[in-house]
């Protein structure tokens, strides 16, 4: 098998133009599938029997709460792929997750309790879900601060990579914490096989997660050239690149 | 249109759960567009003290 | 020929001298003992003191109370998990020594816990007793808080190890060691309070003991590559 397609997103100058080239059309593609997935989820999708319209907030929450979790295990699976094949680009993308990572996960939390008023009587409850999704914002600026205090740009990349790799273990507690757990939180929700939700609410959601996710793509893209920038100091192909 | 606004009396917590999701979409938009610019920038003025 | 020096070679025999060491030198610093153990026992009367002095209701916050001045105490004392042998070169000479630094590591952690947690574990009894806990509760809980002291010796070690080349690496630390000690702290507490109420306590139990085989099985590895990368 020819490897050599894969080899090239390790070089620096590659991604750099990649990643240029490709960030508008996700970005595009997102604001796009976005406004459908906002006009179908506040317009067409009907009332919710016990809900009424609030739980309309679930297409902003429900799409955050999965990108947290996804940049996550992005940021951990880019780390692992920096340290095992000593690639900096990789290094340079798990660097370019953990804010949008954060943000997400503030979002999520953010909405989840402006849904928890309403719904349960309470802004906060500190059930396994929520707590631990709180814990994942805590391991994102654990993250942030553990690469801000290594001076050494090598060292930096390969500690906070052990330290994005041992938190992993978070985002399956995330997950299935509503299952393991009686919880205030609700519970699984199918998706895709036998739904659980009326295909009118659900398309929009669908929509909107794929928007999400191709948005995620788009910053992660924008902040990766970014951090290639900043880590190819005195590259010849950085002169080329900016003129 | 007002019914639409009222959003059956949840109006606060579902307009306030979209300008937060949107805003903080925005945001990251926004930081990830100057972060770029600014290591731009940082780069062109080591490229311009080492040439 | 052989002039005397060991000639025993192998992981269990290295991690066996690096206990024996470490063992030896902390007997020769007592106060680097006594502090944490101090630490704790000052933050369990704090709460007294700002809560209520009322025993009956202190028992309801004496499981979080307890855990809490654990947590800190374990975090003042993993301070002095590696910091010394990193200052005098002595992490590296381990490192370089083509003996298994993951198990050295294993075996200072567990001396650090012999030293730290259990000591703690151990003396809880008294700060309990301040805090209305029932006596019959009290054996429980110190095999919780051992238990669980035991977890976060695992998990800070990680954590003592990435923080090896930062800057203010105290504060660090107690950032990074935090969100990963969450579930320790929970079950930790939980078992307690079940104690406390004359519940069952295997099912927390039981859950911290499956987090501190976790740490046991990985938390050295993480440890050892921690450090490497701390020492390039």
């Amino acid at each position: 098998m020819n490897w050599t397609w894969f080899h090239r997103f390790g070089s620096a100058p590659y991604m750099y133009g990649f990643a240029r080239r490709w960030a508008p059309w996700f970005g595009g593609a997102a604001a796009l599938l976005m406004l459908i997935g906002l006009y179908g989820g506040l317009f067409l999708a009907p009332q919710d029997y016990q809900q009424k319209d609030a739980f309309r907030i679930v297409y902003v929450h429900a799409p955050s709460a999965t990108l947290s979790l996804m940049i996550y295990t992005t940021m951990a699976i880019a780390a692992a792929v920096g340290l095992i094949w000593r690639m900096k680009v990789a290094h340079a993308a798990a660097a370019a997750c953990a804010p949008i990572g954060a943000w997400f996960t503030v979002a999520t939390l953010f909405t989840g309790s402006l849904w928890g008023k309403p719904m349960w009587g309470t802004y906060w409850a500190w059930d396994p879900r929520l707590t631990s999704e709180l814990v994942l914002l805590f391991l994102y600026f654990g993250y942030m601060g553990l690469r801000a205090a290594i001076e050494d740009p090598q060292k930096a990349d390969k500690a906070s990579a052990v330290l994005a790799i041992v938190g992993i273990v978070n985002v399956p507690i995330i997950k299935y914490s509503v299952n393991w757990w009686t919880s205030l939180h609700q519970g699984h929700t199918r998706y895709l096989a036998d739904p659980d939700m009326d295909r009118s609410m659900l398309w929009p959601l669908l929509t909107l997660f794929v928007a999400f996710g191709l948005f995620f793509g788009a910053v992660l893209l924008i902040r990766l050239r970014a951090e290639l920038l900043r880590r190819e100091r005195n590259a010849s192909w950085v002169r080329e690149a900016l003129s | 249109m007002s019914e639409f606004f009222a959003m059956s009396g949840y109006a606060f917590y579902v307009w306030w759960s979209f300008a937060i999701g949107l805003g903080i979409v925005v945001l990251n938009l926004v930081l990830a567009i100057r972060s770029l610019s600014s290591a731009k920038q940082h780069a062109r003025r080591r490229m311009e003290t080492t040439s | 020929m052989n002039n005397g020096w060991p000639v025993k070679t192998g992981p269990l025999a290295a991690a066996r001298l690096v206990a024996a060491r470490d063992l030896r030198l902390a007997f020769r610093k007592p106060s680097q003992l006594i502090q944490p153990l101090m630490f704790f026992m000052i933050v369990a009367t704090l709460f007294p003191l700002t809560l209520t002095p009322e025993l009956s209701r202190l028992r309801d916050a004496a499981p979080g109370v307890l855990w809490i001045g654990a947590l800190l105490s374990s975090l003042l004392a993993l301070e002095f998990l590696f910091r010394d042998d990193a200052v005098d070169g002595t992490l590296e000479q381990f490192a370089l020594s083509g003996q298994s630094l993951t198990w050295m590591l294993f075996a200072k952690t567990c001396t650090h816990w012999l030293l730290s947690g259990l000591p703690l574990a151990l003396s809880a009894p008294l700060a309990a007793l301040a805090l209305g806990v029932p006596v019959e509760a009290l054996g429980s809980m110190v095999a919780a808080l051992a238990l669980g002291g035991f977890a976060l010796s695992m998990v800070g070690a990680i954590c003592a190890g990435l923080t090896l080349g930062a800057r203010r690496g105290g504060v660090l630390l107690s950032l990074l060691t935090l969100p990963l000690s969450v579930p320790i702290l929970v079950f930790g507490a939980d078992a307690t309070r079940q104690a406390i109420v004359g519940g069952d306590i295997a099912g927390p139990m039981y859950l911290l003991g499956a987090i501190a085989v976790l740490g046991v099985t990985l938390a050295p590895l993480a440890a050892a590559a921690a450090v490497r990368i701390g020492l390039e």
